[in-house]
C-alpha cells in the first residue's frame, strides 16, 4: 500500500510516496535518491545506514518511514549545516569531525564512513546531554565530550562496524574534535616527515 | 626509442604522507557504490531479488511464480527454464539459472524482478521452489577418507606437494620433535558494501556499475558466458566498499545482474545481495586444518618440516587453498614435506580471502613455532633468528632483501620484549592473565603482466593518466597519481588521474597485494615512453600507451614480503574473555608509497587478523549446508570497542627488484601471523595451548595452575 509522507533532508522538504513496507533507509536511498546514508546489513548489525533523525543518531533500516512524516532527518552529506559545520551547504564545505577523519584517515573503502560521522556526532551529543556509557564508571556524575577516553569513545561507537579497520583514525578524529586529549599509549609512527619536493 | 620495461624511478612524491585524494566524497557519502548510480541511463532501474535453494544438492522440479506475479510490481520471474540462456556454463559457479542442478544451499534458483524494492523482496517470498534433494556431504567431518584428493594445483598457481630431502628420517633423527593439528574454520570476508551491481542492456552494450576488484576481469569473465564480445560489456567500479578479496572474481549475482538486464532489455536492473546471501554467494575461505611436525636440533634449528594442509572446496567449483605454501619459504631446514589435499563437498564455492594460505598457514607454522620455542626452552624471537635460511629453501634463489630479522628485532626493541618473563602464567594483574607472544609474517611480492596505461598531455602542464585500475579502499587513487607525478617528473596537482572503468585501459586485480605495484609499473613505463616520445613540454593533446609486459627484475630471485607482529592479551581468570591489548606490527615490504594509506592497511589487516583470532567462525549447519552464523550480529568481526594498543612500524627500504618505485605490496600481510602472535600470547597468560581458531572464552575456563 501507498503512501504519501514529507521528510525534510539535509534542509530538504520532500513529498515523497513511499510503500508502507518501506524502510526509513530505502525511503531516502531508493525513493529520494540519497545515498549518503549506506545499507550494509539491513538488519541493524552495522551501523553504516546511521544518520540524525530529530537530532539523534538513528539507524534507518530498523524503522519505516510511514513512521516519521513531518520529521527532520540529516546525513552525512548535511552535517556540515549544524551547529559547528561551516554553515552552508556548499559540497565543499565540511563538519569539523570529516576535517578529522581526513586528517586521521579514518576511512579506508568510505563505505561505513557517513554513518559513523553521523554516529560521532550523536554520540558526543549524547555525551553532552549526560547520557552514561557501559564502561562509564560513575554514573551519577555528568559526562564532558571532552573527558571521554578511549575506552568511553570505543564502546560508544561500537554500533559502527568497519570491515577496513580504520578504527584508530575514527577515535583520534572523535576525540580531537571533542577536545579531549590526545590518546592514551604510544603513538603510532608518526607519518614521515614531509620530505622537500625538490624541483 | 621504445621503453620495453619501466626504469627505476626517483621518490619525490612517493614516500611522502598524503591525505586521501577522495576522502571529501566519502566522508559525506557522496561518493557513489554500485547500487547508488543514476547516471549513464541507469535510473528508475528494476530492482532483483534472488530466490535460493534450500537444499544443499539435488534437481529443481518446479518453480512456482505464480503468487509472485499476480504481486502487484512484479514484473518478471527468471527461473532456469525462462531465463536467458548461457553461451557457456563451463563455470558451474557463474552457470546462474541454466538447468535443474542444485550444488549447495544458498545457490539462486529464481530471479524476482519488479518495480520496487518491496515488491521485489516479497515476490521473492512468495516463489516457491519444488525440489528433489539428493543426499549431501556439506562438512568435512562427514567426508570419508577417500574423498580427499590431491589438486592438480593449488590457488595462485602453486605445487599441490612439495619434498625435500628425507622428512621422516629427519625427523626420526631429529633431537626435538613438536607436532600439532591446527585448524582454522571458514571465514567470511564481509566487506560492509554489499556485493552490488546496476546493469542495462541497450540490444549492443550492457553497461554495469559493479562492486568488484576487477572491471576488465569481469568484462572478460562475463562475455562469453553471455555470449557477447568483451567489448560489449562496460564494466565500472568508481568506488567500492572493501572486498578483502570476495569481489576479486566475478560471482554468481553479476551474472544474475547481467542476465536480468538482457532479459528486460532497455530498462536497468539493480541487483544487492542481502547480507545473510553473501555467506552463500560471494565466496569465503574455507576451512582448514594442517597437521605440522617439526624436527630440530636442541638449540631450535630446524631439521625436519612437514605441513600436511587438508581443506575443503565445492563439488561445483574447486577452489584449494594454498595453506602450507607459506612453510616452503619460511624458514631453513634439510628435510622439508608440504602438502595440500582437499575434499569436494556440497558447499558454496570458497575463493579468496585476505592473505589466503597465508593467513590459516601461518596461523599453524607460528604456533607450532612457539611450541619448538617452548620444547628447546629458546626465546621465540631468537628461534625465528636461529632459522633464517641463506637463500629461498623452495627455489634455491636468493631473496630479494630478506629482513624479516630487522623486523622481529626491531619489533622486540619497541614491544619491550626483553623484559618478558619466559615461563607462562607468569603474569597476574586482579583479575586477568597477562601474557605476550610473537609470530613472524611473511606475504609473496606478486607482480602481474599486462597492465596497460595512457598518458595524455592536457593544457597548462597537466597530464591525464588512464587505467583501469579500482580503488577498494586501499588507496590507489591517492598513490597511483604520486607515481604517476614521479614518472613524468612532476607535481602530484598535475596529475588528473583516471581509473575504475573497462573503457580505460585494461588493468588487472586488486588483490594479491599486487595491485599498486602491477599498476604502477604500467604508468611508469607509459610515462618513460611518453617523455620518449614527446619530450619534456609535450603539445596538448598527445598521448602515449604502454603495457607493461614484465618487470624482469625480479627474475632469478624470491620476491617476499617479510614482517613480525607482537601481541600482548589479557585472559580473564573467571570467565575465560581474551582481550586483546597490544599488537604491534613491523614490516619489511619496500618503499612505502603513502605512509598515511599504507598504515591504514597495516592497521586494517591487524584488525582483519585480530578479528580472526577472537570471533570469525562461519558455523556451518552439518545438516542442511548453510552457514547458520549468516549475519552481522552470530558472524562476529572486530568492533571499536575490541580494538586498542595498535602500532605499525616499517623499515625504510627500496627494492627495485620488485618494482620500478621500489615498492611491494601492502594490502594482506598485516593479516598474517597476527592470529598466531595473539594465540602465542594467550598461551603465555594462561599455559592453554590453543590450536584451532577462533581463541573462544570457553578455552580459557578451568584453567589449571601450572606446576
Ligand atoms: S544497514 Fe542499518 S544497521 Fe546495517
Ligand atoms: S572504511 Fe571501509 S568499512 Fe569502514
Amino acid at each position: 500500500m501507498d503512501t504519501s509522507i514529507t521528510l525534510t533532508v539535509d534542509g530538504r522538504r520532500h513529498d515523497v510516496v513511499v510503500d508502507t513496507r518501506t524502510t526509513l533507509l530505502d525511503a531516502l536511498r531508493e525513493r529520494l535518491a540519497v545515498t549518503s546514508a549506506k545499507k550494509g546489513c539491513d538488519h541493524g548489525q552495522c551501523g553504516s545506514c546511521t544518520v540524525l533523525l530529530e537530532g539523534r543518531r538513528h539507524l534507518t533500516c530498523l524503522t519505516l518511514a510511514v513512521a516519521h512524516d513531518g520529521d527532520e532527518i540529516v546525513t552525512a552529506a548535511g552535517v556540515s549545516a549544524l551547529e559547528g559545520g561551516a554553515g552552508d551547504d556548499a559540497p565543499t564545505s565540511l563538519h569539523p569531525l570529516q576535517e578529522a577523519f581526513l586528517a586521521h584517515d579514518g576511512l579506508q573503502c568510505g563505505y561505513c564512513t557517513p554513518g559513523q560521522v553521523c554516529s560521532a556526532i550523536g554520540m558526543l551529543d549524547e555525551a553532552k546531554q549526560g547520557h552514561p556509557s557501559h564502561v562509564t564508571d560513575d554514573l551519577e556524575e555528568s559526562v564532558d565530550p571532552a573527558d571521554l577516553d578511549d575506552d568511553e569513545v570505543r564502546e560508544r561507537m561500537s554500533g559502527n562496524l568497519c570491515r577496513c579497520g580504520a578504527y584508530g583514525g575514527i577515535v583520534d578524529a572523535i576525540r580531537e574534535v571533542a577536545g579531549g586529549a590526545p590518546r592514551e599509549g604510544q603513538p603510532d609512527r608518526p607519518a614521515q616527515p614531509e620530505r622537500e619536493a625538490a624541483r | 626509442m621504445t621503453v620495453q620495461q619501466a626504469r627505476p624511478v626517483p621518490n619525490r612524491a612517493v614516500g611522502i604522507a598524503s591525505e586521501r585524494v577522495d576522502g571529501r566524497e566519502k566522508v559525506t557519502g557522496l561518493a557513489t557504490y554500485a547500487a547508488e548510480h543514476r547516471d549513464l541511463q541507469l535510473d528508475d532501474p528494476l530492482h532483483a531479488w534472488m530466490v535460493t535453494s534450500t537444499i544443499a544438492r539435488g534437481r529443481v522440479l518446479r518453480v512456482d511464480a505464480s503468487a509472485a506475479l499476480a504481486l502487484p510490481g512484479v514484473e518478471r520471474v527468471l527461473d532456469h527454464e525462462n531465463a536467458p540462456r548461457a553461451a557457456s556454463t563451463d563455470d558451474r559457479e557463474l552457470a546462474v539459472l541454466q538447468d535443474d542442478r542444485v550444488g549447495f544451499r544458498g545457490q539462486i534458483v529464481a530471479l524476482v524482478l519488479a518495480e520496487t524494492p518491496e515488491a521485489a523482496r516479497e515476490g521473492a517470498r512468495l516463489v516457491s521452489v519444488h525440489y528433489d534433494a539428493e543426499p549431501a556431504t556439506v562438512t568435512l567431518d562427514a567426508a570419508g577418507e577417500d574423498d580427499f584428493y590431491a589438486p592438480e594445483q593449488v590457488n595462485a598457481g602453486h605445487e599441490t606437494d612439495l619434498e625435500q630431502g628425507d622428512v621422516e628420517a629427519g625427523l626420526a633423527g631429529a633431537a626435538v620433535r613438536v607436532e600439532g593439528r591446527y585448524s582454522t574454520p571458514a571465514e567470511h570476508n564481509s566487506p560492509m558494501e554489499p556485493h552490488a551491481a546496476t546493469a542495462r542492456w541497450d540490444g549492443s552494450v550492457l553497461t554495469m556499475y559493479d562492486s568488484t576488484q576487477a572491471v576488465h576481469a569481469v568484462a572478460a569473465t562475463l562475455a562469453p558466458i553471455l555470449g557477447l564480445e568483451q567489448s560489449q560489456l562496460r564494466v565500472l567500479a568508481p568506488y567500492v566498499g572493501g572486498g578483502f578479496g570476495s569481489k576479486g572474481l566475478p560471482h554468481a549475482p553479476e551474472v544474475a545482474a547481467a542476465m536480468a538486464a538482457m532479459a528486460v532489455e532497455g530498462r536497468p536492473v539493480k541487483l544487492v545481495v542481502t547480507r545473510q546471501q553473501m555467506f552463500a554467494l560471494t565466496g569465503y575461505r574455507p576451512e582448514t586444518i594442517s597437521h605440522v611436525r617439526i624436527g630440530a636440533e636442541p638449540d631450535g634449528r630446524i631439521v625436519a618440516l612437514e605441513h600436511a594442509a587438508i581443506g575443503g572446496t565445492s563439488r561445483i567449483k574447486e577452489y584449494a587453498e594454498q595453506t602450507a605454501t607459506a612453510a616452503r619459504m619460511m624458514y631453513a631446514g634439510e628435510h622439508r614435506r608440504t602438502t595440500h589435499r582437499v575434499a569436494a563437498l556440497d558447499v558454496a564455492v570458497p575463493s579468496w580471502m585476505r592473505a589466503p594460505g597465508e593467513m590459516p598457514g601461518m596461523f599453524a607454522l607460528e604456533v607450532a613455532l612457539d611450541e619448538l620455542a617452548e620444547a628447546c626452552g629458546v626465546d621465540p624471537v631468537d628461534l625465528r633468528v636461529r632459522n633464517e635460511p641463506e637463500l629461498d629453501p623452495e627455489t634455491g634463489n636468493p631473496y630479494n632483501d630478506r629482513r624479516l630479522v630487522e623486523c622481529l628485532q626491531r619489533g622486540a626493541e619497541r614491544f619491550g620484549w626483553a623484559d618478558r618473563p619466559t615461563s607462562p602464567q607468569a603474569i597476574v594483574d586482579g583479575d586477568w592473565w597477562v601474557g605476550t607472544g610473537v609470530a613472524s609474517a611473511t606475504y609473496p611480492t606478486l607482480w602481474m603482466p599486462g597492465n596497460t596505461a595512457r598518458i595524455t598531455a592536457d593544457e597548462d602542464g597537466r597530464y591525464g593518466v588512464a587505467i583501469g585500475a579500482v580503488d577498494i579502499g586501499t588507496g590507489a587513487r591517492t598513490v597511483l597519481a604520486q607515481i604517476a607525478a614521479d614518472a613524468l617528473d612532476v607535481d602530484v596537482a598535475s596529475i588528473d588521474l583516471a581509473i575504475g572503468d573497462t573503457d580505460l585501459p585494461a588493468a588487472t586485480v586488486a588483490g594479491g597485494s599486487a595491485g599498486t605495484g602491477s599498476w604502477g609499473t604500467a604508468i611508469v613505463q607509459a610515462a618513460q615512453q611518453f617523455r620518449a616520445d614527446h619530450g619534456d613540454t609535450p603539445d596538448p593533446g598527445v598521448q602515449t600507451t604502454g603495457t607493461a609486459e614484465s618487470y624482469p627484475d625480479s627474475v632469478g630471485h624470491a620476491l617476499h614480503s617479510f614482517g613480525a607482529t607482537f601481541a600482548e592479551v589479557r585472559v580473564h581468570r573467571w570467565t575465560g574473555e581474551l582481550r586483546v591489548t597490544r599488537l604491534l606490527g613491523v614490516y619489511s615490504v619496500g618503499r612505502v608509497i603513502n605512509p598515511t594509506t599504507a598504515r591504514s592497511q597495516f592497521l586494517g589487516g591487524l584488525i582483519m587478523g585480530l578479528s580472526g583470532a577472537l570471533f570469525e567462525e562461519s558455523v556451518r549447519d552439518s545438516r542442511f549446508g548453510h552457514v547458520v552464523t549468516q549475519d552481522l550480529a552470530t558472524y562476529h568481526v572486530a568492533s571499536h570497542a575490541d580494538v586498542r594498543g595498535l602500532e605499525v612500524d616499517w623499515l625504510d627500504e627500496e627494492d627495485h627488484l620488485a618494482t620500478p618505485m621500489g615498492s611491494r605490496g601492502v594490502g594482506e600481510i598485516g593479516i598474517v601471523g597476527t592470529a598466531a602472535a595473539i594465540a602465542n600470547a594467550a598461551h603465555h597468560a594462561t599455559g592453554v595451548r590453543v590450536r584451532d581458531l577462533p581463541l573462544t572464552a570457553d578455552l580459557f575456563l578451568d584453567v589449571p595452575p601450572l606446576p
